[in-house]
């Protein structure tokens, strides 16, 4: 395994259908038109010198290391900024070219520290791999000089020039004494990331690079994505990792264990120590980019508080006591095996987790189906995306997105609703921004004033501050716009949707009910400036809808999902580039633990278990009656668990107690089982309540696959051996056994052989076929043996696009005197979901707790400044944490995070839940919110009680 | 599970096909419960029904004979 090293072109990649063909170095090289000199030299494998450009930037032309001799023109071209042309002929070495670069080198090595042998980049340095292409041998001038490199002169006086090292940043360094001022950091920040956060500062000899105004990297505006460490050609803007250990010697194409953009990345190696992830620019979903978690964020996996051996305990007061694999499973077998035998068959189950592979979650929905004998599976999307599920699936007949993320590439309109990309789908937001400062238009649809709505370069033309809860009247109203003002597309319709439903749908939508002026009061959102979103979503061209659980995290989720769908299959929206209905999935395998059969009412594929023609492969295959009942989701398990007729489950990688909403019913669920088994990396909120814990593998430690957003199947490969023993597929696979069953899976590959020969849309996925293309986007079948980018392009999937009504029903969770606020709920960039990994990296100095934003005029009226402790209260419950005073929010809307669980905010939601899928109903909570003096009664009865039950007792 | 909170969900399920002529609204609805609520929730429903079915939408009431009854839990 060598270190993978994507090919440089140089400068972008054109896209230009006109072929040019020139001659360099009597070379004939046919490339796009509009491609640079620099570019088509590359592609025809000669690599001209270069310092300050890379292909995923403009060209720039500063270094003037790239200069080239072209037969007829003067001088000698920086062949970075220089156009090829038809017949050009280019001579990319000559004695006088190789004068100018030495010259050049020259002056750069004079006002560049000589330490190579002790700096962190020696080995990865692009000005060290120049000096040696262009033969540099001597440095005429010295380095006693006017530079930037000593902190004192000769006579020991300061040397004003010098900057010390700024070390703020947890995961890199900034050292100006070794920067060239090539500013490719200055651009990637800009164009790659679209942050704006770094510049020039200065002119001619004094120009230094700078963060915000000039401040350190961790107070500016930086997000940390790694862009800008990505492209430095020096070690100005180095990893600690590498300043740490070392340079890597090897490196894999992994998949991200973060959000569902699921970006590529290399894990490179120095044996089986991590040294960095990096995004890899071969990677379909990302291209290269990444964001603070991605690149910098895996420290969890080498964290202290990682559980590495198995423990079992009889009650859940008793402290745990580790034990051998072997005893721990016999323990769960006998404690399962036992429950079924006095309580039922259907007393047990299991949850599967997105942040598991593909192959982990298919083999946990099979212990239920093939093991336990029941259906009693459910998946974290329960509480995320199943309305997605739900809603595409009535309407369009698939439950994913359509399209791919490159298809933003076409959009003209983008609407965002419900979702907050710069935070928690970074790389995502940045092509997004990208697309933005190309033109694009943007309508945002939130409560808050996400960053989308303004940050330097992107505006959108309309914020919808909508109240939260009315997303379905917000997006009918436009439907009513749409319809009533003809500004639909009847030739799509006519050719791809259902026409009678339509009429139905027609006449729904029109009646003056439905109406921006009848809602307005309700919603909150001017009559005027919805018409204006709507007629500019319909008639902008390319209209594409992104959105996330700020749609289906409400008691109508499912409505809302289907509104959205209705908004496109009215405008021709679907079913090529830069259109589309997109969920942005909030885990890595959301979509993968959809497709694999979590649901109690599907078997893999998403069909339903009442076929028998669905059942039957599996019978025969597993050797066993599969039920034709849907089983329990995850709020009717804990219910059950409550009743008591549900007494033991099998939870992998997940923490409902912290993640699931109204935290007080979870744990008397919890409290209600007799078999708790939590497999996980860390004893989390959850294993307050287990008999059993299985200590879980990291991504690094496993292979399988993750499916993204963009129904893309990724590869998770293993680059170091599980720290406890085994992958989580093999615990699964164990746990089978001891209770039974036959299984001999020896790899993952073959897990996912059983998931394609029994699922149509999987019919040619390999891990072969996933090695050659990198990654494939199912449909995978003899029909598109490649994978399927764009759905619903030959029609509509489920035959024709069927309209569904969207009435809007009020939430019964209201505003009163009571509780006079509404609480939303969401993350922020640096945290993911409960915090599990991200709280145990140094992320936690950017956000190390929840804290409350409250409008300035909620806050004045109880008295609240900016910091305050403040009380959370709702019905269900309530919590304490720290005031932020901000018109991000509207007044009567308070927001926070959920990422800690000192704070804990899930114990203020509520037990309401979308009205098709049970998903909860997270974004809408009336609250009041009071001064406090710190945390609450509960949360100090919890964080005891959370303490009691992590008493390990030492192996004897 | 509680009979409040089941009626609360049935009714939820309800008004979503209201609007719709009533035999597709009572058709919608059942195959709705079918697909997705385990068996113990349906008997619950019928149980709560069984006694009057008070607060549940006539919608709901009107679903019940094409529900499908849970064959006896086989242990």
């Amino acid at each position: 395994m060598p270190l993978i090293k994507e090919i440089d072109y140089g400068t972008r990649k054109i896209n230009s259908k006109k072929m040019v063909t020139l001659k360099i170095d009597g070379f004939d090289v046919c490339v796009p038109e509009g491609t640079s000199v620099m570019r088509a030299a590359m592609e025809a494998g000669i690599q001209i010198p270069k310092l300050c450009s890379t292909d995923t930037v403009d060209a720039f032309g500063s270094c003037r290391l790239c200069l080239v001799e072209i037969e007829g023109k003067k001088g000698t071209p920086a062949s970075c900024t220089t156009h090829v042309e038809e017949g050009m002929q280019v001579h990319t070495q000559s004695d006088q070219l190789k004068g100018l670069r030495r010259g050049v080198m020259e002056l750069y090595i004079s006002d560049h520290p000589l330490d190579c042998l002790t700096c962190a980049a020696n080995g990865d340095c692009e000005l060290q791999d120049m000096a040696g292409a262009v033969g540099l041998r001597d440095v005429r001038y010295g380095y006693d000089g006017t530079n930037h490199v000593n902190q004192r002169g000769a006579s020991d006086e300061l040397n004003a020039r010098w900057a010390p090292k700024d070390e703020s940043n947890p995961y890199f360094t900034y050292d100006p004494s070794k920067c060239i001022v090539c500013s490719l950091c200055v651009r990637a920040c800009e164009e790659v990331q679209g942050t704006f956060a770094l510049t020039i500062e200065g002119r001619g000899f004094d120009s230094r690079v700078a963060a915000s105004m000039s401040e350190d990297f961790f107070e500016s505006e930086c997000v940390s994505c790694g862009a800008c460490v990505e492209v430095c050609p020096t070690a100005t803007l180095q990893e600690k990792s590498v300043i740490e250990i070392g340079t890597p010697e090897h490196s894999v194409v992994t998949t991200c264990a973060y959000c569902g953009v699921g970006c590529a990345f290399k894990a490179e190696m120095r044996g089986a120590e991590l040294v960095r992830m990096v995004p890899y620019k071969d990677g379909k979903a990302n291209h290269g980019h990444s964001c603070v978690k991605g690149r910098f964020s895996y420290g969890y996996a080498a964290h202290k508080d990682r559980i590495l051996n198995p423990m079992v305990r009889e009650n859940v007061e008793d402290p745990w006591r580790e034990v051998s694999w072997d005893e721990a499973l016999s323990f769960a077998a006998n404690r399962l095996q036992g429950l079924q035998k006095t309580y039922g068959k259907e007393s047990i189950g299991v949850i599967t987790s997105s942040r598991c592979t593909n192959e982990e979650t298919y083999l946990v929905q099979k212990l239920a189906r093939a093991v336990f004998h029941n259906n009693n599976t459910d998946t974290c999307a329960r509480v995320c995306h199943s309305p997605t599920g739900y809603g595409l699936r009535e309407t369009l007949g698939t439950s994913a997105g359509t399209q791919d993320f490159d298809s933003i590439e076409h959009a003209d309109v983008v609407l965002v609703i419900g979702a907050n990309p710069t935070d928690a789908h970074p790389v995502f937001a940045s092509f997004l921004k990208r697309r933005m400062r190309e033109g694009a238009k943007m309508i945002v649809v939130d409560p808050r004033r996400i960053d989308l709505v303004k940050s330097p370069y992107v505006e959108a033309t309309h914020h919808l501050a909508l109240r939260p809860g009315t997303n379905v009247a917000v997006v009918t109203a436009m439907a009513h716009v749409i319809v009533s003002e003809g500004l639909f597309d009847e030739t799509y319709i006519r050719e791809r949707c259902d026409w009678d439903e339509f009429q139905d749908y027609v006449e729904f939508v029109s009646d003056p009910k439905q109406s921006p002026e009848a809602v307005e009061a309700l919603t909150g959102v001017l009559a005027e400036q919805l018409r204006s979103a709507a007629r500019l979503y319909a008639c902008g061209g390319n209209a594409a809808i992104y959105y996330g659980l700020g749609v289906t995290e409400h008691s109508q989720g499912s409505t809302a999902v289907i509104g959205l769908a209705n908004l496109a299959m009215l405008t021709g929206n679907i079913g090529k580039q830069g259109v589309g209905v997109n969920p942005l999935r909030g885990q890595n395998n959301v979509q993968g633990a959809c497709d694999m059969g979590s649901f109690p009412h599907q078997l893999p594929g998403y069909r339903h278990v009442k076929f028998a023609e669905v059942r039957e492969p599996y019978e025969k295959l597993w050797g066993v009656a599969i039920s034709d009942e849907p089983g329990l989701r995850i709020p009717n398990m804990l219910d059950a668990a409550v009743e008591g007729s549900f007494k033991g489950i099998y939870i992998q990688g997940e923490d409902i107690l912290q993640s699931d909403p109204d935290t007080k019913h979870v744990a008397a669920g919890l409290a209600g089982m007799e078999c708790v088994i939590v497999h996980d990396l860390f004893l989390n909120e959850t294993a307050n309540y287990a008999h059993v814990f299985l200590p879980g593998s990291t991504f690094l430690e496993k292979d399988g696959t993750f499916t993204n957003a963009e129904r893309r199947i990724s590869p998770v490969r293993k680059v170091m051996m599980p720290r406890s023993g085994y992958a989580d597929w093999e615990v699964t696979q164990l746990l089978a056994n001891v209770m039974g069953a036959d299984w001999n899976y020896t790899h993952p590959s073959q897990i996912m052989a059983e998931i394609a020969a029994t699922t149509p849309s999987f019919a040619n996925v390999t891990y072969e076929l996933i090695d050659k293309l990198g990654s494939v986007q199912w449909p995978c079948t003899d029909a598109a043996p490649e994978g399927t980018p764009v759905l619903h392009v030959d029609g509509i999937v489920r035959g024709k696009g069927r309209f569904i009504r969207t009435d809007y029903v009020a939430t019964d969770e209201k505003s009163g005197p009571r509780f006079p606020l509404l609480l939303t709920t969401g993350r922020i960039l640096t945290q993911y979901n409960v915090g599990a990994q991200t709280r145990r990296t140094d992320n936690v100095a950017w956000h190390e707790e929840d804290v409350l934003e409250i409008h300035p005029h909620d806050a004045e009226l109880r008295g609240i400044k900016d910091g305050d402790w403040v009380k959370l209260a709702s019905r269900s419950g309530e919590t304490s944490l720290r005031a932020d005073v901000t018109d991000r929010v509207s007044t009567g809307v308070v927001y926070t995070t959920f990422h800690h669980p000192d704070t804990h905010t899930n114990v203020v939601t509520t037990e309401y839940s979308d009205w098709a899928t049970n998903c909860p109903e997270y974004k809408v909570t009336a609250v009041q919110v009071s001064l406090s003096n710190g945390p609450t009664k509960w949360q100090e009865h919890y964080q005891k009680q959370s303490a009691r039950s992590r008493r390990i007792e030492a192996a004897e | 599970m509680s009979a409040e909170k089941l009626t609360y969900m049935a009714n939820q399920i309800a008004n979503f096909f209201k609007n719709k002529p009533h035999e597709e609204a009572v058709a919608g609805i059942a195959n709705h419960i079918n697909d997705f609520w385990e068996p113990r929730m349906r008997l619950q429903l019928f149980e709560i029904i069984k006694q009057g079915g008070e607060g549940l939408s006539p919608l709901v009431v009107a679903a019940e004979p094409a529900i499908r009854k849970p064959a006896k839990t086989s242990s």
